[in-house]
Parts: C-alpha cells; sequence; structure tokens
C-alpha cells in the first residue's frame, strides 16, 4: 500500500495524533447522530418542528445542551457505592472508544490495524455490559437494579447472534481482520464482473439481518429498549445520574450506534470502498472516510428507523426473539456459508 | 409564616402515617416497588405499591389521594352556574363533558328543559369532547408500550378537535359552556363545515393508528391476553364505558338510559364491543367509539334545528328542594351527579361518581401475576384520569 503521506513518525507523535484523534471523533459522531436523526429525522418523521431555535434551524441545540449537563450538579446518591458509581459511565465510555480502534476508513486511515480486528471489536463492545451493571447496582435504586439486570440479559443474549452473524462474513473472506474484510470486497467480483467489487451483503444477507436487529438490541433502542424503559423503570441504569454523568452515557450510547454503523458498513457494505477508485490508489485515502461516512450514514438511518417505530419487546419476548429466531438463523447461515466456502 | 401548634401536630401525624406505610412494604419478604406518584406510567400522581417476586407482581396496591381537591364539598359552598367551572376540572381532557351532568341534573330538579338547539349541540360538544379524550388515549398507550410516534401524532390530531371546541366556546381545555336551561352562546359562524372537515381529519387518524398500531405485531404481542378481565368480574368491580365493553359487555349510556338534555337519538350510531377483555380489546373498542363518535357529529351537524340556545330561567337560579342523580356515558365511562338540594342558591350536597374510581379498583385484580411491563400496558389500557380518580 502506497502511503499517503510519505513522513516517518515517531512512536509517541504517532499515538499522540490517534489519541487526539479519537478524542475529537467519538463527541462528533455522537454529535452527528444525536443532531440528525435524534432531533431532525425524528421530528420529521413524528411531524413536528423539533429544536428551531439554537443556531441555525436548531443544530447547536445538542451542543446547548451539553453545556446544559455539564453545569448541572453532580448529585451521588447518599447511599451508594460512590467509587462504582462513579466509574461505571467512564467504563461504558471506554469500551466505546476501544471500538473505534479497529474500523479503517481508508487503507492507510486506520488507528491499529490488527490481524483480529472484528474479534477485538466485539470483545470490547460487549464490555460496556459490565459498565451498565456496575450503574445498575451501585445506584442503589430498585429502578436502577431492575433497568441493570434487564441490560446485562439482554446484552449477553444479544452478543451471541451479534458474533454469530459476523462469523458468517469472517468464513466467506478466510479474516479476521476489517482492512482485510475491505480489500475481500473491493477486488471481489460478482459472477466475474467486478464493477462494484462484492459488497457481502448481497452474499450474506441474512447475517447483515440478524446483525442489526442485534445491532439494535446492544444499543438498548427501541424496541428492545427495556433496559431504560422510561414508562417502567423510567430510564434504568442511568435514572440517578446527573449532569457529565449522564453526559458520558449519552455520548456512549450515541458513539456506540456509530461504530455499530461503522462495522455494519465495513462488513456488509465495503466499508471505505468507493467503486471506480481502486482500493491501492491515493485517492482511496481521500474519498474511503467521506464513503464510510455515506454508509454509516444509510445503515444509522435504518437503526434510527426502527427505534423510532415500533413499540418495545417485554423481557421474555425478547429473549425469546433472540434464542428461538436470531440465533438458529445465524448458525443456518454459517452453515450455508461454511458448505459454499468449502464447496467452491 | 408560622404554624400554629395543631398544624404542626397534624404535619407531623401525617408524615408519620406515610411513613408507617412504607415501613409496613419495606419489612415485609420479597421486593417491594413504589411506583408513583411520580411515575410516567401513571401519567398523574397516582401511587401504586408493588410487592414483586423477579419482576413479577405478587400484589399490587393502588393509593389514591395525591391529587384530592375536595370538589364535592367545594361544590357546597358555590352557586349552581359556579359548579361547572368547578367541575369541568375533573376529567381534565374531556371537560365539556364534565358539566353536562351536573347541568343534567340540575334542570331535572329545576323541571326546565334546553331547547332542542342546544341539546343537539350540546351533544356534538359532548362528543367532541370525548374525541379530545379518547384520541389523547390512543397516542398514549403508543408512549407507554416505547412507540412514542403515535403520541405526537395523537397531539397533532387533538389540536383540530380542540380548536373546535376552542372557537365554539372559547375555552380549549375548560369550557365552561353548559348553563341550565341551554347554553352559553350559539355556534360562530362557519363552524359546522370547519367541525365536519376536522372530523375527517379524526377519521384519518384513526385509520393511522390501526396501520401503525394496532397492526403491529409487537404492539399484540404486547397486548393480546394481557390483563385479561372477564365480563362478570368487570361488572363486580363497577367498570365502566370502554373497560367493560371491552370485556363483551353491550352496556352503553348513551344508548341505554340517554337522560332528556341529550339527543343521541337523532343520530343512528352502534355501540361496539370485544370479547377478548384484554389490554388489546380495549383499546379497540376507545379506536372504534372515536370512529363511531365523528360519525355521531358528522350526522348531528346536518340536522342542527333553528331556534334559541336558552330556555327562560330565572336571572337568579334557585333550585327547588330535592334529590337528583344522573349519569351520562363520559369519555371514562359512567359519570354521575347526584345533587341534593334544599332549595338554596348553592347545593346542600354533590355526590360525584367518576368512572376512574371505579375502573382502577380493578387493578390489584387484575395485575396478580402479571410483569412489571405488562402492568404498564394494564394500567394504561385501563385508561385512568387522576383527576377523575381523586376528583
Amino acid at each position: 500500500m502506497p502511503m499517503l503521506l510519505a513522513i516517518e513518525l515517531a512512536y509517541w507523535q504517532e499515538t499522540a495524533i490517534k489519541v487526539a484523534v479519537m478524542a475529537v471523533l467519538v463527541p462528533t459522531t455522537a454529535l452527528i447522530l444525536g443532531i440528525v436523526f435524534l432531533f431532525k429525522m425524528m421530528s420529521w418523521m413524528q411531524s413536528r418542528m423539533g429544536p428551531q431555535e439554537a443556531g441555525p434551524r436548531g443544530l447547536l441545540q445538542l451542543l446547548a445542551d451539553g453545556v446544559k449537563f455539564l453545569q448541572k450538579e453532580d448529585i451521588i446518591p447518599d447511599a451508594a457505592d460512590r467509587f462504582v458509581f462513579k466509574a461505571a459511565p467512564i467504563v461504558v465510555l471506554v469500551s466505546t472508544f476501544l471500538t473505534y480502534v479497529v474500523v479503517p476508513a481508508g487503507p492507510d486511515l486506520v488507528i491499529e490495524n490488527l490481524p483480529t480486528g472484528i474479534f477485538f471489536a466485539m470483545a470490547v463492545s460487549s464490555l460496556s455490559v459490565i459498565g451498565v451493571l456496575m450503574a445498575g447496582w451501585a445506584s442503589s435504586n430498585k429502578y436502577a437494579l431492575m433497568g441493570g439486570l434487564r441490560a446485562a440479559g439482554q446484552l449477553i443474549a444479544y452478543e451471541l447472534p451479534l458474533v454469530l452473524a459476523v462469523t458468517g462474513v469472517v468464513i466467506q473472506v478466510g479474516s479476521l481482520s476489517m482492512q482485510d474484510i475491505v480489500w475481500a470486497q473491493a477486488t471481489g467480483e460478482i459472477f466475474g464482473w467486478g464493477g462494484i467489487g462484492l459488497p457481502l451483503i448481497l452474499t450474506q444477507i441474512l447475517a447483515f439481518f440478524v446483525f442489526m436487529a442485534a445491532v439494535q438490541a446492544e444499543l438498548a433502542q427501541p424496541p428492545f429498549d427495556m433496559p431504560i424503559a422510561e414508562t417502567e423503570v423510567v430510564g434504568g441504569y442511568h435514572i440517578e445520574y446527573t449532569g457529565f454523568r449522564f453526559l458520558f452515557f449519552f455520548l456512549g450510547e450515541f458513539a456506540t450506534a456509530f461504530a455499530f454503523a461503522a462495522i455494519a458498513a465495513t462488513l456488509f457494505l465495503g466499508g471505505w470502498y468507493v467503486p471506480g477508485i481502486p482500493p491501492d490508489s491515493v485517492w482511496a485515502n481521500v474519498v474511503g472516510p467521506i464513503a464510510l461516512f455515506v454508509k454509516i450514514m444509510f445503515v444509522s438511518f435504518l437503526i434510527f428507523w426502527f427505534r423510532f417505530t415500533y413499540p418495545r419487546f417485554r423481557e421474555d419476548q425478547l429473549q425469546t426473539f433472540a434464542w428461538k429466531y436470531l440465533i438458529p438463523l445465524s448458525l443456518v447461515n454459517i452453515t450455508v456459508t461454511g458448505i459454499v466456502v468449502v464447496a467452491f | 409564616m408560622t404554624l400554629t401548634e395543631s398544624q404542626q401536630l397534624a404535619y407531623v401525624a401525617a408524615q408519620a402515617a406515610d411513613a408507617r406505610v412504607n415501613l409496613q412494604f419495606e419489612t415485609d419478604d420479597g421486593m417491594t416497588l413504589n411506583i408513583g406518584p411520580q411515575h410516567p406510567a401513571t401519567h398523574g400522581t397516582l401511587r401504586i405499591i408493588v410487592r414483586l417476586d423477579g419482576e413479577q407482581v405478587v400484589r399490587a396496591e393502588p393509593y389514591p389521594g395525591y391529587m384530592h381537591r375536595g370538589y364535592e364539598k367545594l361544590c357546597e359552598v358555590r352557586t349552581y352556574p359556579q359548579v361547572t367551572t368547578l367541575v369541568n376540572r375533573i376529567d381534565w381532557l374531556g371537560s365539556f363533558a364534565n358539566e353536562v351532568p351536573f347541568i343534567l341534573a340540575a334542570e331535572k330538579l329545576m323541571d326546565i328543559e334546553a331547547p332542542p338547539r342546544a341539546q343537539v349541540i350540546r351533544t356534538i360538544l359532548f362528543e367532541l369532547s370525548r374525541m379530545a379524550n379518547v384520541s389523547l388515549f390512543l397516542g398514549d398507550l403508543g408512549i407507554q408500550l416505547g412507540g412514542i410516534t403515535i403520541g405526537f401524532y395523537a397531539f397533532r390530531d387533538r389540536e383540530f378537535v380542540l380548536n373546535q371546541i376552542e372557537s365554539a366556546t372559547g375555552g380549549r381545555f375548560h369550557p365552561n359552556f353548559d348553563r341550565i336551561g341551554g347554553l352559553k352562546d350559539d355556534l360562530p359562524k362557519g363552524w359546522i363545515a370547519e367541525t365536519k372537515r376536522c372530523m375527517e381529519r379524526m377519521r384519518t387518524f384513526c385509520d393511522q393508528f390501526e396501520t401503525l398500531v394496532l397492526g403491529n405485531e409487537i404492539f399484540q404481542a404486547r397486548t393480546r391476553g394481557i390483563g385479561v378481565i372477564p365480563p362478570d368480574v368487570a361488572r363486580s368491580y363497577g367498570l365502566t364505558g370502554a373497560n367493560i365493553r371491552g370485556s363483551g359487555v353491550d352496556w352503553d349510556l348513551r344508548r341505554d338510559s340517554v337522560p332528556p338534555g341529550l339527543s343521541y337519538d337523532k343520530a343512528d350510531w352502534k355501540v361496539h364491543t370485544h370479547p377478548d377483555g384484554d389490554s388489546f380489546a380495549r383499546t379497540w373498542v376507545r379506536l372504534q367509539e372515536v370512529r363511531e363518535s365523528t360519525l355521531i357529529v358528522d350526522q348531528l351537524l346536518d340536522a342542527i334545528p333553528s331556534g334559541p340556545v336558552m330556555a327562560k330561567v330565572p336571572r337568579i337560579i334557585k333550585v327547588p328542594e330535592g334529590e337528583a342523580y344522573v349519569a351520562t356515558e363520559n369519555p371514562l365511562g359512567e359519570m354521575g351527579y347526584y345533587v341534593v338540594s334544599k332549595g338554596d342558591l348553592v347545593p346542600f350536597r354533590v355526590k360525584i361518581r367518576s368512572a376512574s374510581f371505579n375502573n382502577i379498583s380493578i387493578v390489584p385484580w387484575v395485575t396478580r401475576g402479571v410483569f412489571v411491563p405488562d402492568m404498564v400496558t394494564i394500567l394504561a389500557s385501563l385508561y385512568f384520569i387522576l383527576g377523575d380518580i381523586d376528583r
């Protein structure tokens, strides 16, 4: 792969740049998703105005809300386990940050191209369960406890279809590295025609649906939002959180949505690859991030579309859905993929 | 402000009583969850103390009274025309409907009948407030179940009904328009055509609700078979309105015993019942009720007779001695006023029978053994208004 910038950097310089990029990227993505989907698309679908006052067409509303959160009093309940209570939002946010590490935005634009990239992403994304459980337990609130336990049960149940759905892709590509998965799609051919590469959604359509359903549950978005269902457990595990600690959960939720959308775009839609631009050219580094962003926005649109349309499941119905439908479906997908890969 | 000693003692006693309730529930086995008075599912200040086994409800006990405003007692120091200002705050979503039974009871005592034009317009406004009320229920059910989009649609389309009520009466929420012997004013110009357009809109909303919510698989999974109330239980708990019709009991005061002063007989409409008795049935019945309401209004709009809207009543209203009970089919169920008069300017005693108080009395029975999310479904589908419970 040719280097876009032929500059040799020391290890600490490289690390500093990567950390800075991450520190800017994660909150920005959360802001973008929040404004575009939570404020604008949601109000458009629900035929109402949405925020209008802060900034042009209310685009700065989320920023204003963020400032508002920072100003609020940081309340910790008397009976709370103070250390765990304070640590929980950080654990959630760390898991979100780590997920971004392996997502490539171009041939060279990846923070760390781990050979086991997708495995790493799945592993660190499930770290957030620990944070959620910590928040639920440490708040010393019954609603928070119920929300935390619901979240734990749900996230563990949906971790399985998520991983199994990814397994289909991994079998077809033959690599766990996210870069390799993109390259396989970029250089793939549809019955000998390589015009648009081979986006894996064409062969792994079943895995794509299972993955999206599982992502929806991982993010605790409706129809799977029982952990934070405000009419049942009144916000669940973040009921006792105020101010910037609540902001951490909020950031974590939307940044994780963006990260999962990025993973879905990379696995199934070709990631940074744009048809017509050779993946080994310098231009791929320039166009790549834009292409990835467009694809991520498309996947996020699906996620939020479901969010605004469906009522929520009940806890046992959710488990039934995971164990009786999603997991068998993804096992079928793995079996078929395995047979096809071995046979051809 | 300094408190007198007796006030302080009363305050301490109230605090102690509250603490005793809490203690009693905390020290028993199992987990006790206090839902309300501030909880989104109680949409108001209903307090429900739930004993849980895991997420399963062992016992749920509603504790109403956090919004008690003493209307029955207050009525005793208001003259008859002033009472409507009070009572239309009982069920605040369909407030014109609260005034009507009281006015009808007073008319019955005074032996006055409103002119035919006033009777028809009264019925139209009654049905409009039913629509304003029940359409919000339909949206609220969606919100309770997590599908908030329909909630915004309900607020949007209810606005048109409220506009019609406002342009006729001057008040969006509290019209205070019904008078003993007729109505305050006649209808404004162009109101009839505008209301017909509004009815079209409400029917569109009902279709939207049917496709977006009723037809949704998740909604059906959440409501079908949840909170089943058999007909005999519904009768024994005194359920009224759509709750009892959802249990398959064909009971509607608008058809069975419409008091003089309302003209439901001029329209051709039918009562919908559903045999299942679950949350889905109650929702379905309410949806059909809104549809039927729009049809009633459409027909009555064409049948408004000409004439005055006010009968001849004395300038100072003194109700002759006697007692009367008049009940109407309000949006939430049977609402009745038992008025006792001693021939004075003010009623001697007013007893208000409101629907929601009886409707939530079934909560301990119907929530045994359900899960917490199902309890939210059941509470939402029973549909209570806090003002209607506590008065």
